[in-house]
């Protein structure tokens, strides 16, 4: 019998090696722009900060928008692999449930009738979106979690895709009423943007970012099993409904700072964990760290093309993902079928 | 109606007893007919290997989902060593209870061995990964179920037998004394029923092991149980010894067939040959 690889090995090492990319990609990425800058210079001690122009630019022009594509990248990826393990279903996204429909359409609210609006750290569009995200979620998980029954996946993924053609129409709705610049913005918003223009946006989406992913640590062992099936899940010791609820609720907070941050970004939640499947296997306690770390060094990698590929010309980082996704899904479903 | 004692004799209590369970899946049904299981009882004695037996619909799978506490009954309990079932946490009862599906469909393609070692979940903690024991418990599952060779192979490519092995060695690892069994045979060719049979009485005879087979293989159940369940439309019509149980007269009763019933010398055990319906 061949001796397979103890999961303690594989995981170090499967740390070691994304972690290493992850972090590389958030150093470099910083380096690439218009105007040329210097690693050496950049952490060269005997210049003062206020004198330091590679410095300012690497930290205070370059580095938010980098570390922005690192955490939705990462929280994006990681939140497509449980929602794939919950529903058993590969092709899953984050935004199949309904969240980021929830999400466009408090963004639109917001743009149209209360940009000026503040909400404590958040301005008006992700606080909106993040509401928009939040009633979603409670609208799809009420539905699949009718009293004293487990909850039923195939509910979740109907409830979720009737709520997306329900926040569609309301989305047109609102943008048949507005104004030009209104509806531009909205689109704009849609696209996502990563140039999120300073640190504080970041901090203000740690927190559900930072519980979303002390949840996920206790997941991966019984999303293999629910992934096997839910009554094999309970006879093998998994607490089936407890361990959905849970995927659901922290893959949703995920899912929800991610599009408040930066817009609807699609298909990272859907290639990165598939990529990462190829190469290290599909059991989740390696797939969901892997994913993660993978996960923002591809958004980053995405972003850098976004920015570079047209200069000085940007375009959307979300046409780039959905570019390079959707050619990626088909060709899933063709190697699937 | 013949009814017998549901105690087999046997000296220690039963590893795990259903008293007048009741299960309906319409949640809102008060008619009784409506129940998928009507007012079952049964005793299933430490070491001993029982058939439940019946036809299609008859309540055998919800019967053995009740027993592993998949679901809750709607009446009546069940109890693992004379402690109720839902008392305890799931993880508890996964370490003294496994079941072997009809068919298991994993949604990611997992190697054998990592389905295998999934068995190990109800014996680590919530954070805790498998270490060199827990690999040595279900290579040892693997060479019993003759599915060491296997072990890094895709099990989604593997055949029906294949994958019905690596199940029941998965099972195994999850080391616990009682194993409900359902239709484990179904969908393999005669080659690895026999196999599978061999098996099983093997892990009862050499581990111990206890074990519910749920099957529509009256000569399997004949071949390898030593006590035997007779239910049709959600009730126990006959519960004994197969000797006392597989009567051509219950046989009729259960599946509305006309059967011959004969000792099979070269065999061992009680054979039963199908003639006609009778309805």
């Amino acid at each position: 019998m061949g001796a397979p690889r103890p999961i303690r090995a594989r995981l170090a090492v499967t740390l070691a090696t994304f972690g290493a990319l992850a972090a590389l990609s958030c150093l470099l990425a910083p380096l690439v722009g218009s105007t040329p800058i210097n690693l050496a210079r950049v952490f060269d001690r005997s210049i003062p900060f206020a004198d330091n122009v590679d410095a300012q630019i690497f930290f205070v022009a370059r580095m938010p928008r980098v570390l922005a594509a690192a955490l939705v990248g990462s929280t994006l990826a990681a939140a497509g692999v449980v929602f794939q393990a919950m529903l058993r279903n590969p092709l899953a996204t984050p935004f199949t449930l309904g969240i980021s429909a929830g999400a466009s359409l408090g963004a639109m609210l917001a743009i149209v009738f209360g940009a000026a609006a503040v909400f404590g750290p958040l301005s008006a569009v992700p606080a909106a979106s993040l509401a928009g995200a939040a009633i979603a979620s409670a609208v799809v998980y009420r539905l699949a979690t009718l009293p004293g029954r487990a909850m039923s996946t195939s509910v979740l993924l109907l409830a979720g895709v009737t709520l997306n053609s329900f926040f569609s129409a309301l989305i047109m709705f609102v943008q048949y009423i507005a104004d030009f610049a209104q509806v531009y913005r909205a689109i704009r918003w849609v696209m996502g943007d990563l140039d999120v223009g300073g640190f504080q946006p970041l901090v203000a989406v740690l927190p559900l970012v930072a519980i979303a992913f002390v949840l996920f640590a206790y997941l991966p062992s019984s999303l293999n099993l629910l992934s096997v099936g839910a009554d094999a899940a309970a006879t093998r010791g998994v607490d089936v409904a407890r361990t959905q609820r849970l995927a659901f609720v922290s893959a949703s907070m995920a899912t929800a700072a991610a599009v408040a941050l930066a817009g609807p970004i699609g298909f990272i939640g859907i290639i990165v964990p598939h990529l990462v499947r190829l190469m290290v296997g599909v059991d989740h306690r390696i797939v969901l760290p892997a994913s993660a770390l993978f996960g923002a060094a591809f958004l980053i990698g995405c972003d850098l093309i976004a920015r570079t590929v047209l200069a000085p010309i940007e375009v959307p980082v979300g046409v780039v993902t959905a570019m390079l996704g959707g050619p990626f899904f088909l060709w899933l479903l063709i190697r699937k079928g | 109606m013949e009814h017998l004692s549901p105690f087999p004799s046997s000296p220690s209590p039963p590893a795990l007893s259903a008293q007048h369970l009741s299960f309906g899946y319409d949640r809102d049904a008060r008619d009784s007919e409506a129940f998928g299981l009507h007012d079952v009882s049964l005793a299933i004695a430490r070491g001993s290997l029982t058939g439940l037996l019946g036809p299609n619909g008859c309540g055998k799978t919800t019967l053995i989902k009740l027993l592993s506490g998949v679901l809750r009954p709607a009446r009546g309990e069940v109890t693992l060593d004379a402690r109720p079932l839902l008392a305890r946490t799931r993880r508890e009862v996964a370490r003294q209870v496994a079941v072997v599906p009809q068919e298991t469909h994993p949604a990611f393609d997992y190697t054998a061995i990592e389905m295998v070692l999934m068995g190990r979940h109800p014996h680590l903690g919530a954070l805790q990964l498998e270490g060199p024991a827990d690999l040595g418990i279900a290579r040892e599952a693997m060479l019993a179920t003759g599915t060491a060779a296997l072990a890094e192979r895709s099990y989604m490519t593997l055949s029906g037998g294949e994958k019905q092995r690596v199940v029941i060695a998965s099972a195994l690892a999850q080391a616990a004394d009682v194993l409900l069994l359902d239709e484990p045979t179904a969908s393999l060719d005669l080659g690895y029923q026999l196999e599978i049979a061999g098996l099983l009485a093997r892990l009862n005879r050499e581990r111990g092991v206890t074990m519910v087979l749920a099957t529509h293989d009256l000569n399997l159940a004949a071949s390898l149980c030593d006590h035997l369940v007779l239910m049709r439309r959600g009730r126990v019509i006959a519960q004994g010894a197969p000797a006392e149980v597989l009567t051509a007269a219950l046989i009729g009763e259960l599946y509305d067939v006309d059967a011959d019933v004969a000792f099979h010398e070269r065999a061992g055990h009680l054979t039963v040959t199908p003639v006609r319906r009778t309805r």
